[in-house]
């Protein structure tokens, strides 16, 4: 790849060049290149799975590539490792921020300096004033003595950045950095954001959340299937030319709803249900075969609402009625017996039995509904709802006895999916359904979601991503700071007023 | 919001109290401790004279010891049940040699037990942080491993005379005070007691080992990020745990006047439930020296007192075991009280 004129007059401070990388067979690489220039900020863009964590974590030490170098200062590494990476001045800030919970902010922001200079000793004292200073250079208010378990999400943020300060850090790259944060955070990050481009530091954002890190970046490289697809100048590229990159197909917003009759009764009806410190005088109703999208920024109560319908949290007030009974939800068998079925969003470790076939998983929720006379388990019935699931929800596996280990994210939740609808329920809700899940399976799922529907079904689906809310809802209901907001319908369900409503 | 004024009130008497209970709730512990010699004492007021403290103070040594080197684990976020094998190990083998072969002197003869004990951590150390297992089933597992070698190869009965280099020190004291016709005394081994837990103390708060042991406990893959020589640190826990026990061990067997393979099993409990007590999270992070002193005293207060009051040795253990489950059981409700409270918080705060 040749390195584009404009920045060719800066000395990249990183640059990758070539680097391939296999997982036992499967490519998460394959020759890709990046350059970095000081005081930019450089948006990593692409699907899940398209090898962006590799990437960051080929450059942060924390993988060796197969192939290829890592050039830093004009010197080559065939590979890093976290400390001295660290020390060239390599800094990423993942996700979860890899804080220290039980240390306080001021050992969390010294404590990796310390380690990658190989001091023996330490000191507390010594090392506090390194932090006061980087603190008070940023202009941030940030208790230094306060444990980080005790902070919000925007300020483990912030000490994060500290840390990464602290070491003189020439490059940050930092994970998904607005997920976590309300829109105020969001602005609050982009000013300190452009203040650390002044001091000549180089940022990436890996980030699938585009509108928002196209405000900040200069340049975007976009990955696609673990190959370097795209690196242009943020001005020249439109979201939709984004879209066009990241999935290799133009992605339709196109809006399909399931028929849904004008006639078509209540199965499903909350009213002011509320939870200390998670939300409060939720009401709503939910009709037969209708699909109702709920959706929030993280934090806004969007899952804990789910999870008290589930019976996870038990709600302090409220009512809930299904087909017209009233219910007290207090555990998950509660739900389950009156009809509610959900899948969580993190269905890998709270909704399958990985080392267990396709078949046990599909089976396993609803056991009760298979017994002969004899109270034993009727084997013909099982097979019959395991192979009819199966051919229904299209999971692409040889045959039901595979492991669900070995299947991709769109064909697990697919098996997720089974595992409920085997329960025949009334309602089933569903977070983030299509998290983790490549484009093409996305649409299939929804395709799924639609046609259970039109059976009958009501159908919740949780989830931020605004598209997939207008692909298949026939109504859209918005939580901000644990209430019910807005609520959208027919063509008011557009992306742009789902994202202003979220984050206003 | 109304709770968000009365937050502001109360403000500055909580952060007082805060500092009062210290970052393991340690002030709590010193009052339960003193309540609990106070209660023991009207109780029976024979418990509150010198011989009593002394006796409590001396029945202490060999657990502080054990419960040093268990706490750096505890910290780390693992748990080592296999030290009292180990302590087992290394000082019946050593008095064991002595006697077959020649006396090495007391130098030598904690020399040969702390070798054996960092040999056996470091066979813990290697299975953990090599191979990643949970170390609860790891050190049951070698706790049986080193049991059978020790009967095995080692040898089984007791022994009652113990080399001369041992035996010098078993009458040696640092302090003796006669009260009220009983002697009252304070064996020389409450130094390297004392010398140790000042030595984890530094260990634990002045090194990067040490930082390193609570980052690990902290959360092990941003410990590895931060490029922390995760399975270095964890070996070396592991043999510092072992050469722990067998200094225990040793002084264990200098104060019984005995040796006998068979003596410290089922220590475990008490030792555990006294770190645990004393405020280290069994969910690994949290830890202090001052607090499992603290636990130690406060198990081995409460089984002076049980004994004074004469109930059976068999209730002795049950009421180990229900401190340790009380223990845990305060940690519990702690986390979870304070999971609740943060998510009030960060809604109070989106409200605001």
């Amino acid at each position: 790849m040749a390195q584009p004129a404009q920045v060719a007059a800066t000395e990249p401070v990183l640059a990758v060049r070539d680097i391939t990388k296999t997982y036992g067979g499967v490519t998460a690489l394959s020759g890709v290149s990046l350059s970095l220039s000081p005081g930019e900020v450089h948006c990593l863009a692409g699907e899940n799975g398209c090898g962006k964590s590799t990437l960051i974590k080929i450059i942060s030490g924390a993988e060796r590539p197969d192939r290829g170098e890592i050039v830093i200062d004009g010197v080559a590494h065939g590979a890093m490792d976290p400390a001295s990476a660290i020390r060239s001045g390599v800094q990423v800030i993942y996700q979860d921020f890899s804080l220290f919970p039980n240390l306080t902010v001021a050992e969390n922001v010294t404590l990796t300096s310390a380690v990658a200079d190989g001091n023996r000793l330490y000191s507390a004292a010594a090392l506090r004033p390194a932090a006061r200073k980087i603190v008070d250079e940023l202009g941030l208010d940030l208790d230094l003595d306060a444990d980080v378990e005790r902070l919000t999400v925007a300020d483990k943020q912030l000490t994060a950045i500290c840390r990464a300060l602290v070491h003189e850090a020439r490059v940050i790259i930092m994970d998904e950095p607005t997920t976590a944060l309300t829109h105020a955070e969001v602005a609050r990050l982009f000013a300190l954001v452009e203040r650390l481009r002044n001091r000549g530091v180089a940022l990436v954002f890996v980030s699938h959340k585009l509108d928002e890190v196209l405000q900040v970046s200069q340049r975007v490289t976009i990955l696609r299937s673990g190959r370097h697809v795209v690196t242009a100048p943020a001005d020249e590229l439109s979201p939709t030319a984004i879209a066009h990159h990241m999935t290799g197909r133009e992605v339709s917003e196109e809006r399909l709803v399931s028929s849904l009759p004008a006639d078509a009764p209540t199965v499903l009806d909350v009213r002011g249900l509320a939870l200390e410190g998670a939300f409060a005088d939720v009401s709503f109703t939910l009709r037969r075969g209708e699909i109702l999208g709920v959706t929030g920024l993280l934090g806004s109560g969007r899952t804990e609402i789910a999870e008290a319908l589930f019976g996870i949290a038990r709600a302090d007030r409220g009512e809930i009625e299904v087909d017209g009974k009233q219910l007290a939800i207090h555990r998950i068998d509660d739900a389950v017996r009156a009809g509610i079925g959900y899948v969580p969003e993190d269905r890998l470790t709270q909704g399958l039995f990985l080392e267990k076939s396709i078949a046990d998983n599909i089976i396993a929720g609803s056991l009760d509904r298979h017994r002969s006379r004899a109270r034993l388990l009727d084997r013909g019935r099982v097979r019959a709802t395991i192979q009819t699931l199966f051919e229904r929800l299209r999971v692409k596996a040889p045959n039901t006895r595979a492991l669900v280990r070995s299947l991709s994210g769109g064909n697990a939740q697919r098996v997720v999916i089974a595992k409920w609808l085997a329960t025949q329920p009334k309602v089933l809700m569903l977070n983030g359904p299509t998290v983790g899940v490549d484009v093409g399976s996305k649409a299939e799922i929804l395709d799924i979601l639609r046609k259970e529907a039109e059976r009958g079904m009501g159908v919740i689906v949780i989830s931020d991503d605004a598209p997939e809310l207008v692909a298949c809802c026939h109504r859209v209901l918005i939580v901000r700071r644990g209430r019910l907001v807005h609520e959208l319908t027919a063509d008011e369900v557009t992306v742009s007023s789902i994202q202003e409503r979220m984050a206003a | 919001m109304s709770s968000v004024s009365t937050t502001q009130i109360t403000g500055t008497s909580l952060e007082l109290l805060r500092r009062l209970r210290g970052p393991n709730n340690e002030g709590a512990l010193a009052l339960i401790l003193v309540g609990l010699v106070i209660v023991t004492s009207i109780a029976n007021p024979a418990f509150f004279t010198v011989p009593t403290m002394f006796s409590v103070l001396r029945n202490s040594i060999v657990p502080l010891i054990f419960a040093l080197g268990v706490l750096v684990v505890i910290i780390s976020g693992g748990i080592d049940v296999s030290f009292p094998a180990i302590a087992s190990f290394a000082a019946y083998s050593t008095v064991r040699a002595a006697q077959e072969f020649f006396d090495p002197g007391l130098i030598g003869a904690f020399a040969f037990a702390l070798g054996l004990g960092a040999l056996l951590g470091l066979v813990n150390g290697i299975v953990i942080a090599r191979f990643r297992l949970p170390t609860l089933i790891v050190t049951l597992g070698s706790q049986g491993v080193f049991i059978g070698v020790l009967l095995t190869y080692v040898g089984s009965e007791y022994v009652a005379q113990l080399p001369g280099s041992l035996a010098s020190l078993s009458k040696t004291n640092l302090l003796e005070v006669s009260s009220g016709g009983r002697g009252a005394f304070l064996p020389v081994m409450v130094i390297p007691a004392i010398l140790l837990s000042v030595l984890v103390t530094w260990l634990l708060r002045r090194t990067m080992f040490g930082r390193g042991v609570y980052a690990i406990g902290g959360d092990v893959e941003a410990a590895r990020r931060a490029g922390f020589p995760v399975v270095r640190i964890q070996l070396l826990i592991y043999v510092l745990v072992g050469m722990m026990a067998a200094t225990a061990g040793v002084i264990f067997t200098i104060m019984g006047r005995s040796a006998s393979p068979r003596d410290l099993v089922g220590i475990e409990l008490d030792i555990i439930a006294a770190v645990v007590l004393g405020g280290a999270s069994i969910f690994g992070g949290r830890g202090s020296v001052l607090g499992t002193l603290l636990g130690v005293l406060i198990v081995q207060v409460i089984g002076s007192s049980l004994i004074l009051a004469g109930v059976p040795s068999a209730w002795q253990r049950a009421a180990v075991g229900f401190l340790l489950l009380v223990g845990v059981g305060v940690q519990a409700v702690a986390a979870r009280r304070s999971a609740r409270h943060r998510r009030v918080v960060r809604t109070e705060e989106v409200v605001a």
